[in-house]
């Protein structure tokens, strides 16, 4: 009566096969793929958004995100050397800059940086800088502890060898530490950038001009003034025109770094 | 005509509660190559790290080519461009390749033109036999190759005295010898070197002094052939016999 270990694998694998079918054929039957067609596939809306969804649109949201980026990177690495400072205040203030940001949603702080900033230093930024601070005050948060993570992986014998070579602390900090620990991080680092392409789309809470919409916005003006899905299908698309090849970029260096020398990074 | 080179005088270190160094006195002249030997926890590599103050005395005085290291108004980092150091586990700079390992220290501390950084990286590559290696990436070489590379690194500053923290403790049995023959080339051309070793052949036939350290204490100290070849005191000949004639010993007791 007792079925065989190998046997039980085998019933169990068309079980799962036969669970996966019954799914499929259940979607394909209940979907109304008329309707589906007319409201994400229309050609004509769809022809009608180019070019200007690529020239206008997904050009914005890789410009913004590269702004928000390079900021946000170069925030990150202040804030992730004030977090391994020996001064105390520079470890707190960093603590505290890194938990806010990371735990309040991104379209606040939008709102907080757009309309806060002008009341309280009386100064109106042009949208290109509202956008970087934004995206980049943000991603900050997030990359400040990746970078962190990766100067504390960088082996202490490193900087022991620079300072007697008669480096000064500093200098074996830029020249030694910081360029082995973003090779370190550079994996986790590119899917930072992925998710702050996605935020990106939360900056149309600056109230943009037309030129100056990213691919979200682009998409539900179109979607405005028309009677189907087809421009947020299109939008979709556009992003993943970014993210794709930045995930295969991400996957391809983790894959590179754990070959060489075998480092984990606890981000 | 024997110029002082390294002097230690009364030097004290000790990590929290556990007293590693306590009270080392130690001269080496200018030209000598002074072996450091005894078992491990004796206090030896902290001994070696205090001479270029990796680690921090907390009492002592350390003089190293005429400039006191324990003086607190010391520039540290321009005293280490003249005291090489190479360590157990080579510790080149991972993301350069050879020759820029050999030249960043020349160029962002000594300012070197890059020129002259180079010629003088390219003739100590020659030296250590790995001139045709400058641009290969440190992860490319074997172990051997690369705690070559890092001694020719240490060169390149023009030191006057070089530490050696068991340079060959972590090759491969049939690499130690490129290592060694190295060293001994070195030490030939009239180097001064500090070397913390458990190699007892190097130590016999290279060093002009041998101290034997155990739990904090110069123990013994002398030519190398009296330490090892006819060592006076009790724990050199036990830590000797065991180091030279390992399989015929039971386990050592517990400390």
């Amino acid at each position: 009566m007792a079925m065989s270990k190998r046997k039980r694998a085998e019933y169990i694998r068309y079980a799962q096969y036969g669970v996966l079918i019954v799914v499929v054929l259940l979607v394909a039957f209940l979907a109304d793929w008329g309707q589906i067609r007319r409201a994400f596939f229309n050609t004509e809306i769809a022809a009608s958004m180019f070019p200007n969804v690529i020239t206008v649109a997904l050009k914005n949201t890789i410009i913004y995100t590269a702004l928000g980026f390079g900021f946000g990177l170069a925030l990150g690495l202040v804030l992730a050397l004030m977090k391994l400072s020996s001064v105390a205040p520079y470890r707190w203030i960093a603590t505290v800059y890194i938990e806010f940001f990371r735990g309040v949603p991104a379209l606040l702080v939008f709102i907080g940086i757009y309309y806060g900033v002008p009341i309280a230093f009386q100064v109106q930024f042009p949208p290109l800088t509202t956008v970087m601070l934004a995206l980049g005050g943000v991603g900050a948060a997030y990359m400040a502890e990746t970078i962190r993570a990766g100067i504390q992986a960088v082996p202490k014998g490193q900087v022991e060898a620079a300072r007697s070579l008669g480096m000064s602390q500093g200098r074996a900090m830029i020249t030694v530490v910081i360029p082995q620990a973003f090779r370190i991080i550079l994996p986790p680092l590119t899917n930072e950038l992925i998710l702050l392409t996605k935020d990106s789309s939360l900056i149309y809470i600056l109230g943009l001009f037309r030129e100056q919409y990213e691919l979200t916005k682009f998409g539900r003006e179109t979607l405005s003034r028309s009677p189907s899905l087809t421009p947020i299908l299109i939008a979709g698309l556009c992003y993943l025109i970014i993210t794709l090849p930045l995930g295969y970029l991400s996957r391809w260096l983790e894959r590179r770094g754990t070959t060489g020398s075998r480092k984990k990074v606890s981000a | 005509m024997s110029e002082t080179c390294v002097e230690i005088t009364g030097l004290k270190k000790s990590f929290g509660p556990l007293d590693v160094l306590k009270g080392i006195d130690l001269q080496v002249n200018r030209g000598d190559v002074v072996c450091i030997i005894g078992p491990s926890g004796s206090g030896k590599s902290t001994l070696l790290r205090c001479v270029n103050l990796l680690e921090e005395p907390n009492g002592g005085k350390i003089v190293v080519n005429g400039t006191e290291l324990t003086d607190p108004d010391v520039d540290i980092d321009k005293a280490r461009t003249k005291i090489g150091m190479v360590f157990q586990s080579f510790n080149l700079f991972s993301h350069l390749n050879v020759l820029a390992n050999l030249t960043v220290a020349q160029r962002k501390v000594l300012k070197r033109s890059e020129e002259e950084a180079r010629r003088v990286a390219l003739h100590n590559l020659e030296r250590v036999g790995l001139g045709e290696k400058a641009h290969s990436m440190p992860a490319q070489l074997s172990g051997g190759q690369q705690q070559r590379v890092a001694i020719a690194r240490a060169l390149s500053m023009d030191p006057e005295v070089m530490l050696f923290d068991e340079p060959t403790s972590a090759l491969d049995p049939e690499l130690v010898g490129d290592v060694l023959g190295v060293m001994r080339q070195l030490a030939d051309e009239g180097m001064t070197m500090l070397v913390v070793t458990h190699e007892m052949q190097f130590a016999r036939e290279v060093a002009d002094k041998v101290i034997f350290m155990d739990g904090g204490y110069i123990v013994e100290e002398g030519p190398a052939a009296e330490v090892i070849g006819n060592p006076q005191e009790p724990r050199t000949q036990e830590f000797l016999a065991r180091v030279l004639d390992p399989t015929h010993h039971g386990p050592s007791d517990p400390v």
